[in-house]
């Protein structure tokens, strides 16, 4: 006679899984991507494709060395990858990128255990190792071609609006200087939505983040609100708030837990932005959040329903 | 008013329009000396032994058990041992039936004068709470506590089932004289009839039932699992909260599943004691999803035929609903006092389990505001005192965070390890 299965409760599962969560946030970055494609060429595709090639080949062959299940299909390497590449000038040399995307998979993700064990960011990490080792090719900016009226030049640099002033507008369409992903601001905005919207991240992530740079530039320029769409629109902020301070495994678990980090993040970058000596904070902020995370969990634990507390029984 | 956390599951109620039918007799019916919370019965019988419907065949003197009567009349078999679904092994009396369903001579409605014999007339029906759990009804009642609220429990939240739909829609006046007597004889001064909404029906009636008696309110609930859990229910009809370590009594308040409460009034009325279960059969293995009324103790197989279930195509054979049944060995379980559903379900594709990408969505459905997550590692660290901080005997096991991980982890199926260490290890220091 056929043999049942005998498994423990419950007998039904829900439809989303791990790798589903991962091609959400690929296709909400897809709008940015176009946006970077439009605003800076096609070696911007071109980086894009071989950040997450590179990322995945990574992937695949730690798990090989390391003599692991293989994940280089569960789609958390390619985010990597994508969301490295948004993260680099369009100028940047290849094997610099490649560089990037290796330190990211196997240093800061696989030697920590692989999916779900990384303590910091890896696509943050590599761009701040990239930004230390490689400064003079990370910071620079060719303005878009959306942006040049005469097409004779390759390319003419710029500044990102953090440093230079655009008018608001190009901020929102994304044709002033800066990294590939981060500069349509329009495109971010969209593809966060989405990710919200799926449930996908939670808009407390986000929302405390951006709530606290306005604040804060609100009250530093004493209530100038074009000062403070301009912070809110301009450098990594929208990137960082709705794709890496919402990566799952490095920030806090419960929705108080990710509103401290929403408030610690948007606290450092506008610290970094204002008063530090580089022009951009939110990737040396999300990254020191990052390593907050475990005390951040440790005092933002649940209260269950109907708990006592110890001796009280 | 504040609303716990639950998952939306879909609800596949595919039996709410099929009124209870009685399948042929089967050949034998199995009855097991444990349907219930508590000790296990002993046989009163012996082999070769005539019996009639409602005879008394299985007793333990102790109080928290429940006794266990001939479903068929008929002769016993044989009595043998029996593998219960928790892998403990009992005895079960085999009975054969002669069809005629002769009623036991001695079947006659109690008469009981006040408290006491109103709970000893419930003990010798054997009734024991109809919703899952099987906690004996008499051991429930006899609580010293003054009750404020009977609260009616008719949430019905897992999916497919609809054994108390059904009960409602057919029941109405049993219902509500059996909410009537218990309210009177135990000094109860209001009534809270928990239904979740995807119910129109079952609501209507009860209202009706309610009517121009202002001590019984009808509570039309969100349909949002684990609704009918006891802890929850609670909250959400009185607000109270059951504390770690206590029982609903402690916070004035009871408890009962309806057909329970339809059951009572029928045996207060006939006499006749729980012979009978009245469940759902569906799944996606079964060609004609229906509605039964059964003989306890009549083999699972006997009423997969009856639904035209595709045995080749069965992979997992649930008794209970999908979220907290529990897996069948084989066709020949029986249905006992507490199977409100019997599932038949083919195989689903395997899901890969991956590590867990902290992404908090259990954390975010916990009914409990426990934190699965945190739990599952404290147990697999084996770190018994963050279980306990953790708060690890609030879980109910409901299923929730098991049911949405997207990294497949068996988060409820190691709470349930967990709880199981804990209780032993606190036995071993005592």
């Amino acid at each position: 006679m056929k043999l049942l299965t005998l498994s423990a409760s419950p007998h039904i599962r829900d439809t989303m899984t791990t790798q589903k969560i991962m091609l959400c946030v690929i296709a909400a970055l897809l709008p940015a991507a176009v946006a970077a494609i439009v605003h800076f060429g096609w070696r911007a595709l071109l980086l894009m494709v071989f950040c997450v090639l590179v990322s995945m080949a990574t992937e695949g062959l730690c798990r090989i060395a390391m003599k692991r299940e293989q994940t280089i299909f569960d789609g958390s390497a390619a985010v990597t990858g994508l969301l490295l590449a948004m993260n680099l000038p369009v100028t940047l040399p290849l094997w610099e990128a490649a560089l990037g995307c290796i330190f990211a998979v196997a240093v800061v993700k696989q030697m920590f255990g692989g999916l779900g064990q990384n303590f910091a960011n890896p696509a943050i990490a590599a761009r701040i190792v990239l930004m230390v080792s490689v400064s003079a090719d990370m910071t620079h900016w060719i303005l878009p071609r959306t942006a040049v009226q005469d097409f004779s030049y390759d390319a003419v640099s710029s500044a990102t609006p953090l440093v230079e002033r655009f008018p608001i507008q190009s901020l929102i369409w994304g044709s002033t200087g800066g990294c590939l992903g981060e500069t349509c601001a329009i495109a971010l905005l969209f593809g966060g939505c989405f990710l919200m919207f799926l449930g996908v991240i939670s808009p407390a992530t986000p929302l405390s983040y951006l709530g606290t740079v306005a604040v804060c530039t609100l009250l530093y320029t004493g209530g100038s609100a074009y000062e403070t769409v301009y912070q809110l629109l301009s450098g990594g902020l929208l990137l960082g708030a709705f794709f890496m301070a919402t990566d799952y495994v490095t920030t806090p678990v419960t929705a108080r837990g990710k509103i401290v980090f929403g408030i610690g993040c948007g606290v450092l970058t506008f610290l970094i932005r204002a008063f530090g000596s580089f022009p951009e904070g939110v990737s040396f902020s999300i990254l020191l959040m990052n390593l907050l995370t475990p005390y951040i969990d440790r005092f933002t634990l649940t209260s269950p329903l109907g708990a006592l507390k110890g001796g009280e029984e | 008013m504040r609303r716990l956390h639950g998952i939306h599951l879909p609800h596949t109620k595919q039996t709410t329009d099929m009124p209870f039918v009685h399948p042929p007799l089967p050949e034998q019916v199995i009855l097991p000396m444990v349907m219930h919370m508590g000790l296990a019965c002993e046989p009163t019988v012996r082999a070769g032994q005539t019996v009639h419907v409602g005879d008394l065949i299985g007793h333990n003197d102790a109080v928290f058990s429940a006794d266990i009567h001939a479903s068929v009349s008929g002769t016993v078999k044989a009595i043998t041992d029996y593998r219960l679904a928790s892998g403990v092994i009992c005895k079960a009396v085999v009975l054969t039936p002669d069809g005629a369903q002769t009623p036991s001579p001695d079947i006659a409605p109690p008469v009981y004068s006040g408290r006491e014999e109103f709970l000893s007339a419930i003990r010798k029906s054997g009734a024991v709470g109809m919703g899952g759990a099987g906690f004996p009804v008499h051991v429930k009642l006899s609580t010293q506590q003054a009750i404020e609220y009977l609260i009616v429990n008719a949430a019905e939240c897992e999916p497919y089932i609809t054994a108390d739909d059904r009960t409602m829609q057919e029941k109405r006046d049993l219902i509500r004289d059996g909410i009537r007597r218990i309210m009177e004889v135990l000094e109860i001064p209001s009534c809270i009839i928990g239904v979740e909404s995807n119910k129109p029906r079952a609501i209507a009636l009860m209202e009706e039932a309610a009517a121009g008696d202002d001590s019984i309110r009808v509570r039309a609930l969100p349909p949002v699992y684990p609704q009918g859990a006891e802890k929850i229910l609670i909250f959400h009809t009185t607000g109270r909260i059951v504390p770690e370590g206590h029982i609903p009594a402690d916070q004035g308040v009871l408890v009962m599943n309806v057909s329970t409460v339809a059951f009572l009034e029928e045996y207060f009325t006939t006499g006749m004691p729980l012979v009978e279960r009245s469940l759902t059969v569906d799944g996606d293995a079964i060609g004609r999803p229906c509605s039964v009324t059964v003989p306890v103790g009549t083999p699972l197989g006997h009423i997969l035929q009856y639904a035209q279930c595709d045995f080749d195509a069965v992979d997992r054979l649930i008794s209970g609903g999908p979220m907290m049944g529990v897996c069948q060995r084989d066709f020949e379980q029986a249905v006992t006092k507490t199977t409100n559903a019997i599932l038949a379900m083919k195989e689903a594709p395997e899901r890969r389990t991956c590590a867990c990408i902290r992404c908090g969505r259990c954390i975010r459905v916990c009914p409990m505001h426990l934190m699965p997550t945190e739990l599952e590692k404290a147990y697999l660290r084996g770190d018994l005192d963050r279980l306990d901080r953790l708060h690890i005997s609030l879980c109910m096991l409901c299923g929730c965070c098991s049911y949405v991980c997207p990294s497949n982890r068996p988060l409820a199926q190691t709470n349930g390890l967990a709880k199981a260490v804990i209780r032993r290890n606190k036995e071993v220091q005592v």
